[in-house]
This record gives structure tokens, C-alpha cells and sequence, in this order.
């Protein structure tokens, strides 16, 4: 097991390097420009966001992330003039609108209920993928092969041609807008990706690493956690994150299923609406907001992703 | 420590047969060697004994006791792999650390046990680095020291020095044997390198197809080889082969070639009439003008103290080890004289050596300092 990693035989030249390149910086981008507007727009004041011509340049305001967690209401300007002076920058803020603070919006729950099913799901998709890979890898399973094609041709439809049996279902059950429901949904939908991409991670460990632990006396639980998981944390960790960007996203199956106690933020940010049609600034606070965890934790396991996403290609 | 004892040990893999009947014992304290090219079942025996893979049939002792169905951890052997299989997400002495832990060893008793370790094998210096930066050598005495460390009953190596450079790998040979004479554990090696087995071994088992062709000491082994196969697997160049005509009565002491009569060792069975070979090893050839044979010689390799010649002796090409010093032309008329005492007869339609006074030498086993 060298430390190298693997190198194409032929190192590219500086032209081809070029070319390559700059079409990064184009794809790039293509693909940041509208993540910056909406960075932007979330900066903006409503009458700004809607300027035509689009502004580019503009004074910052936080009004777009003071809208997005309260509700207001526009009162007479009799009332105005008898309120006492505003405690805080946001009920001033508020109050240049004349309008005030009603109370806080729903984005704070319905950002929880994202974090909750998302990071629950990704962590049964991961816990069960893993266990399951490790079967799959080590064991004769019977049927194996029949398994694991079945497994994954349950990706082979869009998830969404079943939603309608899902929604009667999970209606009769009584999981419709219920936490446990989505959890147990999008970890449906991502156990497969799961257990095959681990599958791959787990091949690539010699067994010998769990048979030297077993000889000196470890249990087969002991080896696996003590020898072959701490080897798999690449494979985990990218794994983790495919799950992760699937259930943090899911926008179809949200819209269809929850509503109310159990909505997570996907359905609920285009919902927000100002004064006369769409929050776009408040719409713009919330998709930067519900960028930030993926983000971060695509961030922290970075050093894992690298390696990880040749999908144990150059492991070593 | 402990003796090793497998009997009829068989192994199935679905259809295909990897160990056939195996019997053999592994006195308490000895370096046994199993040796055989690749795929002849020496890994799966290995792992049998080990406890790694459940025999099919026959039965393991391991220090008198049955072990056959115990699992690996309840059987107190320890591996080294031909791989090594040193965890990469632990530092040295964590991995050097790893068996003691499991038996539940106070902190400070494994540190001082892996360090007594790390010294035995000259690694003290290195047991705070990670095992991924470690030269081949170094990963090799880690191996071993994870294995030491715990001090089993017995050892398996499975080719432990399969990935070392040459070089390095006589180096590594000496070590083992030293090793193995200070902490005189009962050892079983696998290698397909016959130095390495000649080298070290207390016993050497060759095997090929999941059978064990022959079992004894290094030089009976040379000396005496039991099959055709053994001749030919054991030396470098190996042994010889001339077709003789057969048909001979027990007691027949020559036998004949197209044009000579060749002196033998002493038959003591009967000799078939078509198969028969004689089998001699290339230093068993003498340069003689006297001799019964007459040979062409073909071409030299030099090599330094001795040189391999090829000679064409009737339609039969012989290498031949001779001194350095002797000149001889290519197409030269020599003749050659045989180590009677020394020459083996084999029935080759069974591949099997013929009973002969060949067989009367004794060897003496290894005395403890090997070499
Ligand atoms: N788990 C298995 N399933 C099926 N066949 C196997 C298995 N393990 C080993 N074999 C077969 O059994 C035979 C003996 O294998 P083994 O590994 O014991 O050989 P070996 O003598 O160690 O060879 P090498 O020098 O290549 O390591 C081989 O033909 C191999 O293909
Ligand atoms: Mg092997």
C-alpha cells in the first residue's frame, strides 16, 4: 500500500492543461451565477429585487432575512404613531415598512424538520447500507447476486411513479406528515445507492485485516468495528454525503406528503409571500440559509470526498 | 508452545479437491516448512490448521487437544500474512499492541511487552510511526512482532517474505531462523521458494495438487527425494532424468543405457521394463575419461565457483555441476562418471522412487543453530 496516489501515465500538457482549465472557470460559472443572485437577492430590499433593469449594485439590507422569520402586519398610521420607540434593528426595519412584527415565522420549524429527516435518513441509509455491504462482502449470502440486483433496481423508476400508491399508503397508516414517514422514505430510496457504493469500498479491503484481528482473539463485531471500520470511513463519509444531497433537496415527495407538522424547508421556502406576490429577498435569505449545512458538511469531510468519489479507484 | 498433529485433513471447494488427505505432525519447537508450487494447497492448509477455514474432513491437535472445530481466536496461534495485514489507521506499537489488548492486558504491561518486542526485532526506533511510510523489511518485522507479541502456542507464515526484494529476503531468512531458535516456538512456514525452505527448515512437507509428496528433513529431501516430482521441484538446476531399460529383480546393482552399463545403488524391489529412470543431480556428475559415459557438451553457464553444463547424453540433455576452472569447448567429446552411492531410480509411470540402498544413508536433524 503505497501513499502515492494514482497519476495518468502521460502527464498532460500545458495547452491541454489550459483548455481544461478554463472550461472549470466556465462551468463553474455557469453553475455559480445563479447561486450568487440568489446570495444577492437575499441582500436586496423587495422593491430592489424586482427592479427592471436587475441591479447588480445596491445597498444591503437585511430585510429579506427579517421577513423570512417573522410574520408581519401593516397597521394605520394612527397605530404607528402610538406605539412606543422600536427596542430592536428589526422592528425598526419592520416599522419603515409601517408595518410590525406579528410574530415569527414558520422557516425556524420547518428548517428543523429539514435538519431532523435529513440527517436521520442519511444516518439509517448509512448504518444500514454498511451492515448490509459488509454481508454482502464477507458472507455467503444465499442468492446474493439476485439480492443486490434487486436492491438496486428499486432506483431503476423515478421515485416519484410511485406516489401516488405511497401517499394512500402512508395515509392509511397514519405516516403522512409525520417525521418517522419521510425518515423512513428517503432512507427507502437511498438504502440502495448505499449498500452498493459501500459494497464497492468494503471489496476493496483485504480480508485479512478482520482474520489477523479474529486469530488474535477478537470477536467477528470486534474486528469489524475495530479493523474494517475505521478503513471504510472514506467510503462512509461519500456515501454519506450522496444521501445526505438527496434528502436535503427532495422537493417532489415533501410537496405531495407533508404539510404541516413534518414540512421540511423545500416546499415551504417558494410558499413565502410578502406584500403583493412573492418574498423574493425572504425567498433568497431561506435558499442561502438551507444551503449552509450541506455546505458545511460537504466541507468537513472534504478529505474523505476526494478520495471517496473514485469510488475506492485509488484507495491506496 | 505445542505440537501440531492433522490427520486425513481433506478440503473441498465445491467440486475442486485443495487438500487431499493430509497427515502429519509438527514436533513441539519445530520449523516446518510446507513447500510446493502455486495452488497446491498449502495456504488452505494452513488456514485449516489455523482455524480460518473448516476442513471438510480429518481432523487438527494442537498440543494434544482436538482443535478442528474451535474457532480461530480459541485455538492461541498467531498469523503472519503474506500481505502482512498491518492496520493502517494504527501506528506501530498500537498494531504491535492489538492481540494484547484483546486479552484484556493492563495498559502498562503491553507497553512494556510490545517494547521488549520492538527490541527483540530491532524496531524500537520506529513504533510511533504510522505503518503506512514503513519499508518492506520494517513492515515484515512488524508483522512478525504483532505475532510474537502475544507469544502463542504455535505460528503460521504464509509466505511472510513473498513481497521482499532478494536481497533483502536472504536477510530476512537469517533473522527468522535466529528468531525462531531463541523463542523456539512450533513454527509452520509456506513459501514455494525452495532456498528459503532448505534454509530454514527443521522439516519440510513438498506438496503438490493438495497432496503431500514427501515429508522429512532438508537433506533427506535432496538427498533422497520420494517422487519424480520432489526431484525435480527441489535444486536448482534440478535433477536429471535419463530413460534406462528396465525389467530388473531386486538385488540388480547397474542397469543399462544405450551404450553403457551404469553402476546403481543396490535395487530392493523389482524394476519395471518400460518406465524406469535414472535420476541423478547435476553434482553428481564427475568429469572422467574413464568413465562409462560419454557426453557433448552443449554449453556452459558460469557462475562463479561452479559452472552449469549442458551435455547431450544419449538424446538426453544432462546439466552437470562442474568446477569453475575446468575449460571445455562447446561440441567437445567428454567423459563422465557417476556418484553411484547417490543415484536414485523412479518408476515413471507413478512417479515414485524405487527402494535402493540409496536409502540407508542417515541424516542427522538440524542441531539447534541451524544453517
Ligand atoms: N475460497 C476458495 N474457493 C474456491 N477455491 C479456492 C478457495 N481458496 C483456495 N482455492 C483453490 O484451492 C487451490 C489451493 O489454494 P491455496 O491458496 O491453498 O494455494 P497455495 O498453495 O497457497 O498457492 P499460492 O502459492 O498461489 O499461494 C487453488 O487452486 C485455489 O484456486
Ligand atoms: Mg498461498
Amino acid at each position: 500500500m503505497s501513499t502515492t496516489t494514482a497519476h495518468s501515465v502521460v502527464a498532460p500538457g500545458r495547452r491541454t492543461r489550459f483548455v481544461a482549465g478554463l472550461l472549470v472557470v466556465i462551468y463553474a460559472l455557469v453553475t455559480m451565477v445563479p447561486l450568487a443572485w440568489i446570495f444577492l437577492t437575499g441582500f436586496k430590499t423587495p422593491p430592489d429585487s424586482i427592479s427592471y433593469p436587475p441591479k447588480v449594485v445596491f445597498e444591503p439590507s437585511l430585510e429579506g432575512y427579517v421577513n423570512l422569520f417573522t410574520t408581519r402586519s401593516r397597521q394605520t398610521p394612527e397605530y404607528m404613531e402610538s406605539l412606543p420607540p422600536p427596542q430592536t434593528w428589526y422592528e425598526e426595519l419592520v416599522r419603515s415598512r409601517h408595518m410590525v412584527i406579528a410574530g415569527p415565522s414558520k422557516f425556524g420549524e420547518r428548517f428543523l424538520n429539514s435538519v431532523i429527516i435529513g440527517f436521520g435518513s442519511t444516518f439509517l441509509s448509512v448504518f444500514l447500507g454498511t451492515l448490509a455491504a459488509y454481508a454482502f462482502s464477507r458472507f455467503k449470502v444465499p442468492l446474493a447476486d439476485d439480492l443486490l440486483f434487486f436492491i438496486l433496481s428499486t432506483r431503476m423508476m423515478p421515485p416519484i411513479a410511485v406516489a401516488i400508491p405511497i401517499f394512500l399508503m402512508y395515509r392509511t397508516v397514519g405516516l403522512s406528515d409525520t417525521h418517522l414517514g419521510m425518515i423512513i422514505l428517503y432512507t427507502a430510496v437511498n438504502v440502495s445507492l448505499s449498500v452498493w457504493l459501500l459494497k464497492g469500498f468494503v471489496d476493496e479491503i483485504p480480508r485479512e485485516y478482520e482474520e489477523a484481528a479474529l486469530i488474535d482473539g477478537y470477536t467477528r463485531l470486534q474486528a469489524f468495528v475495530k479493523v474494517v471500520l475505521p478503513q471504510m470511513a472514506t467510503g462512509i463519509a461519500a456515501t454519506a454525503i450522496f444521501c445526505l444531497i438527496f434528502a436535503w433537496n427532495e422537493y417532489a415527495f415533501a410537496l405531495l406528503l407533508t404539510s404541516g407538522t413534518a414540512q421540511t424547508a423545500p416546499p415551504f421556502i417558494p410558499t413565502i409571500i410578502g406584500e403583493g406576490g412573492l418574498d423574493w429577498p425572504a425567498i433568497g435569505a431561506g435558499v442561502t440559509l438551507f444551503l449552509l449545512p450541506v455546505l458545511v458538511f460537504t466541507i468537513l469531510l472534504r478529505k474523505h470526498l476526494l478520495r471517496g468519489i473514485t469510488f475506492g479507484a485509488v484507495r491506496k | 508452545m505445542a505440537e501440531i498433529r492433522v490427520e486425513a485433513l481433506k478440503k473441498n471447494f465445491g467440486e475442486f479437491t485443495a487438500v487431499k488427505d493430509s497427515n502429519f505432525t509438527v514436533a513441539d519447537g519445530e520449523f516446518f516448512v510446507m513447500l510446493g508450487p502455486s495452488g497446491c494447497g498449502k495456504t488452505t492448509t494452513l488456514r485449516m490448521i489455523a482455524g480460518l477455514e473448516l476442513p471438510t474432513s480429518g481432523r487438527i491437535f494442537l498440543g494434544g487437544e482436538d482443535v478442528t472445530f474451535n474457532r480461530a481466536s480459541h485455538r492461541d496461534i498467531a498469523f503472519v500474512f503474506q500481505l502482512f495485514a498491518l492496520y493502517p489507521h494504527m501506528n506501530v506499537r498500537k498494531n504491535m499492541g492489538f492481540p494484547l489488548v484483546c486479552q484484556g492486558m493492563p495498559r502498562a504491561e503491553i507497553r512494556q511487552r510490545v517494547e521488549e518486542t520492538a527490541r527483540l526485532l530491532r524496531i524500537d526506533h520506529i513504533l510511533d510511526k504510522p505503518v503506512s511510510g514503513l519499508a518492506g523489511g520494517d513492515r515484515q518485522r512488524v508483522a512478525l512482532g504483532r505475532a510474537i507479541v502475544r507469544r502463542p502456542m504455535a505460528f503460521m507464515m504464509d509466505e511472510p517474505l513473498g513481497t521482499l526484494d532478494s536481497e533483502f529476503r536472504d536477510l530476512m531468512v537469517r533473522e527468522l531462523r535466529e528468531l525462531h531458535n531463541s523463542i523456539g516456538a512450533t513454527t509452520v512456514y509456506v513459501t514455494h521458494d525452495q532456498l528459503e525452505a532448505m534454509a530454514m527448515a527443521d522439516k519440510i512437507a513438498v506438496m503438490n495438487h493438495g497432496v503431500i509428496e514427501q515429508f522429512g528433513h532438508p537433506q533427506e529431501i535432496y538427498d533422497r527425494p520420494a517422487t519424480m516430482f520432489v526431484a525435480d521441484f527441489i535444486g536448482s538446476p534440478p535433477m536429471n532424468f535419463l530413460t534406462v531399460a528396465g525389467g530388473l529383480a531386486p538385488g540388480a546393482r547397474d542397469v543399462g543405457l544405450k551404450e553403457a552399463r551404469i553402476e546403481v545403488p543396490e535395487l530392493r524391489e523389482a524394476a519395471p521394463a518400460e518406465t524406469l529412470m535414472l535420476g541423478l543431480r547435476p553434482e553428481h556428475i564427475r568429469l572422467d575419461d574413464a568413465g562409462p559415459l560419454r557426453g557433448e557438451v552443449f554449453g556452459t553457464e558460469y557462475l562463479g565457483t561452479t559452472q552449469i553444463v549442458t551435455l547431450n547424453v544419449d538424446d538426453t540433455q544432462l546439466k552437470a555441476r562442474l568446477a569453475a576452472d575446468v575449460r571445455l569447448r562447446e561440441g567437445e567429446t567428454v567423459g563422465l562418471s557417476l556418484d553411484t552411492a547417490r543415484l536414485s531410480l523412479f518408476d515413471a509411470a507413478s512417479g515414485r522412487a524405487l527402494a535402493s540402498a540409496r536409502d540407508d544413508a542417515v541424516h542427522a536433524p538440524r542441531t539447534g543453530t541451524g544453517g
